[in-house]
């Protein structure tokens, strides 16, 4: 059985529709992420899975439970962790996960958990002298307490630091390799390809695009990308697609062998240095740009969050 | 676990937590102290006897009312109730445990109020009178945890609570013979109190102190009927309004 089933889930907030229709399955033991700007409709999507929400149309199974029945049953084997932290302040990291793991029939060890959320040095430090990426951290390992089949993570680095983010990265690895399914939503596209089994682009309470983040980028222009910067007063060759960008130059090719040959050809020629050259394929970060800029486009004005 | 001994152990860890800050502990027991002390020096030492019982009537409504509007307003604006209703914790068990930890510290603080009185004034004990006491003391810190509950899912956002309970409560409390007597009230101001669940509170405890209609009467049934009353209505307000998140 899939871990989470979504068909045909809208949400109205008034004459506003979060959601429009998405069709989602989380396959268990698969790290899944759902991935869009912000306002796509993501954390209404994850916030409705966790019960947190009604939905307005569509049906939703999480674990085989329907998640707006609030059942005690679906919630001892699911986690949590929301966009924003809400501990007891004057309680310390142990005791509050030590509470939390009373709510659920089989906890994981106390001990273990903190370790798993990389709070060891803190565990009888009080939840109000911690840092704001810790209390991060507390967070986890409160939705890890119960030791859940299921855990949602809403964003879950947003506000970190680029080494606090590698470390959530390998958590959630060392989650995911201990056979958790993991649905998280994020809106960086390297997070979802660091992380994800699987991914799903939201954009404007659509999901337009679903794969896996190599499917994703081939199934859209199977091009490649190439890149080079010209000292000032250098005008790049005509007649092979240039244009530029951000203070360098950029263009896509469907037959890269040709293109570069003849682009060096020409800096060859021209006695020009190809300055920062770097060939590639389309990265995610493309794909995604360009299937949330269409989405938008295609939405009727006003509509946008 | 069941839920019921959820709700026991979640008191356990209310309690953990309110003692860890001690100057919001220090204050919420100094504070009806103090007013005792100001109103014995402002009226004189006679107006102990009534001061006791009623500054026991001002404490527990504000460690039941006042108390859990303001801090399960907080709660769920910091996050914590949407936290909680993510995990098996049944949402009564955490209500239980919040309303049981209130109950014990304004029970707590009835016994500092009535030993104050004891040894600074020389205001007796009402002994004989325990069992009644004890009975309109849980039902009207039970009542009063109820209506508190229940503003707090009135109460828009954890920045407008202290206005808006403050609001609610003391001018309901200067018209129910807490802080001034309302022996020289005018009628119709005196109707309006004995609509009030605190009127009700303060002439009980008036009563077992041996002041007011209902002193010497035994246990004070008509009192402790309109509290309940007034509980229930309480209660049932607090499941109609009663909000996990934040409003948005």
């Amino acid at each position: 059985m899939s871990a989470v089933e979504i068909r045909g889930l809208r949400k109205s907030y008034g004459s506003f529709e979060a959601v429009r229709g998405i069709d989602l399955t989380v396959e268990t033991g698969e790290v899944f992420a759902l991935l869009g700007p912000n306002g796509a409709g993501k954390t209404t999507t994850v916030e409705i899975l966790e019960g947190h929400r009604q939905r307005s149309a569509g049906d939703v199974s999480v674990l085989g439970h329907d998640p707006g029945r609030h059942e005690r049953a679906l919630k001892e084997r699911m986690g949590i962790v929301l966009q924003q932290t809400g501990v007891d302040e004057y309680l310390t990291v142990r005791e509050v996960v030590q509470m939390v793991a009373g709510y659920y029939p089989a906890p994981r060890d106390v001990d273990e958990v903190i370790g798993l959320a990389g709070l060891g040095e803190q565990r009888d430090q009080r939840v109000n002298k911690l840092s704001g990426g810790q209390k991060r951290r507390v967070d986890l390992a409160v939705a890890l307490a119960g030791d859940p089949e299921l855990l949602f993570l809403d964003e879950p680095t947003t506000g970190f630091d680029p080494s606090a983010r590698r470390q959530a990265w390998e958590t959630v690895r060392g989650l995911a390799s201990l056979g958790k399914t993991i649905f998280l939503t994020t809106h960086f596209m390297d997070e979802a390809q660091a992380l994800a089994d699987r991914l799903a682009i939201m954009a404007d309470g659509r999901i337009v695009a679903t794969g896996t983040a190599n499917e994703l980028i081939g199934a859209s222009t199977p091009s490649t990308h190439v890149h080079f910067r010209l000292v000032d007063g250098v005008e790049p060759p005509a007649g092979l697609g240039v244009h530029a960008a951000a203070s360098a130059y950029e263009l896509e090719t469907t037959e890269p062998t040709r293109t570069l040959h003849e682009l060096t050809a020409w800096a060859l020629s021209a006695g020009v240095e190809l300055h920062d050259l770097e060939v590639g394929r389309r990265s995610l970060e493309d794909v995604y740009l360009q299937l949330t800029a269409d989405a938008e486009s295609d939405a009727p004005a006003g509509a946008a969050s | 676990m069941s839920g019921a001994a959820l709700a026991l152990r979640q008191i356990g860890y209310e309690n953990r937590a309110f003692w860890r800050n001690p100057p919001a502990a220090f204050f919420t027991f100094a504070f009806p102290l103090l007013f005792m002390v100001i109103f014995n020096v402002l009226f004189g030492a006679d107006a102990a006897r009534f001061f006791t019982p009623a500054i026991m009537v001002f404490g527990v409504v504000t460690a039941t009312y006042t108390n859990l509007a303001m801090t399960v307003t907080i709660a769920r604006d910091e996050g914590i109730l949407k936290r909680l209703r993510g995990t098996p914790l049944p949402g009564w068990a955490y209500l239980v445990g919040r309303i049981g930890h209130a109950i014990l510290i304004a029970l707590l603080l009835v016994v500092i109020v009535g030993a104050f009185g004891a040894l600074a004034y020389g205001v007796d004990v009402p002994w004989v009178h325990l069992a009644a006491i004890v009975l309109v003391l849980a039902v009207a810190a039970a009542a009063f945890s109820a209506l508190g509950l229940a503003l707090s899912g009135l109460i828009p956002n954890a920045d407008a609570a202290p206005a808006i309970v403050n609001a609610t409560i003391l001018p309901v409390l200067f018209i129910s013979n807490v802080f001034f007597q309302m022996d020289n009230a005018p009628d119709w101001l005196d109707a309006v109190s004995h609509v009030l669940p605190t009127r009700h509170f303060a002439d009980a405890m008036l009563g077992f102190y041996g002041l007011g209609d209902t002193a010497g009467a035994g246990v004070p049934w008509l009192e402790i009927g309109v509290i309940a009353l007034w509980g229930v209505m309480g209660v049932v307000a607090a499941m109609r309004f009663f909000r996990w998140e934040p409003r948005r």
